[in-house]
């Protein structure tokens, strides 16, 4: 989505980018970006927070009003009412998935095998996260 | 417990390939140079156009990993999110103001806080290939903006 961004910047649409994955967006490089520290999925706000979600779009608006320059990073204040336990969820690999990992990636393997072999260019970042 | 810190989600997702068996790490974007357009008139006077990572939840959608232009109104019921990398073990993407804000936007409008939301939105996929998105995703997303005569964008990925 970045790459996006970047595109409709440099043909004269100004961006705004409302996201989770602060490190993916800035390594990028984006003219304007509000950071949501929520798990990835919500970063327009919490399911059925209403008014959070009217803040953080509002924010959104007001950033992309405000930049003066690129890489503007702001964040919301709000915090996933869920706990930090996320954190260190997201994508963990330790001793109790390693196996199932191993063979998940070789199953998925043969699968691209098999849609490039019918044609198929494209295919997603791995999800199962 | 853990406390607050930025999930690292670059080194998260190279140890995640790695553990299932990939030998090349991924590569993220990178770029030295911003590009930055500043506002080309008060946001007031503005049409807004919504970007997604999500596909549209249509047999097309779920089948074709490609941009999509999708009416605004109606607010969908529901988008397709399976195949992105959102945490499905602590959230749920079923509450659509929580990652496609179409309704706040639309009120939002409406308070006069920019001039009006595009009649479509677009879906855009996530992508391994960057060239997919840089040759081809980008510029078609840059045509339909032109095609609604849209003046900012608002990017939502998951």
């Amino acid at each position: 989505m970045s790459l996006v961004s970047r595109h409709l910047e440099e043909n004269g649409i100004p961006t705004v980018i409302i996201g989770s994955a602060l490190d993916v967006v800035e390594h990028c490089g984006v003219a304007r970006y509000l950071h949501t520290d929520f798990p990835l999925g919500n970063p327009c706000g919490a399911p059925g927070d209403i008014l959070s979600q009217i803040g953080i779009v509002r924010r959104g608006l007001k950033l992309l009003e405000e930049a003066e320059g690129p890489e503007t990073t702001w964040r919301t204040s709000l915090g996933w009412r869920g706990g930090d336990e996320w954190r260190d969820e997201y994508a963990r690999v330790d001793d109790s998935n390693r196996e199932e990992l191993r063979l998940r990636g070789e199953k998925r393997r043969q699968q691209q095998v098999a849609a490039k072999a019918s044609g198929e260019t494209r295919a997603p970042m791995i999800s199962e996260v | 417990m853990p406390g607050k810190y930025d999930v690292p989600y670059i080194q998260r997702t190279r140890d995640y390939y790695r553990a299932q068996g990939y030998e090349k790490d991924y590569v993220w974007a990178h770029h030295d140079e911003m590009p930055f357009t500043p506002l080309p008139k008060p946001l007031r006077e503005c049409r807004l156009g919504l970007i997604t990572t999500a596909m549209p939840d249509t047999v097309e959608g779920r089948a074709k990993r490609q941009v999509h232009a999708s009416m605004s109104t109606p607010t969908p019921e529901s988008m397709y999110t399976d195949e992105l990398s959102w945490q499905k073990t602590v959230t749920h993407t079923r509450d659509l103001g929580s990652f496609l804000p179409l309704n706040h936007l639309r009120n939002t409008a409406r308070a006069g806080v920019f001039e009006s939301l595009s009649g479509r939105f677009y879906s855009v996929p996530t992508e391994y290939s960057k060239r997919n998105t840089t040759d081809k995703d980008a510029p078609r997303i840059l045509e339909l903006c032109r095609e609604d005569h849209i003046d900012v964008a608002m990017l939502v990925p998951l």
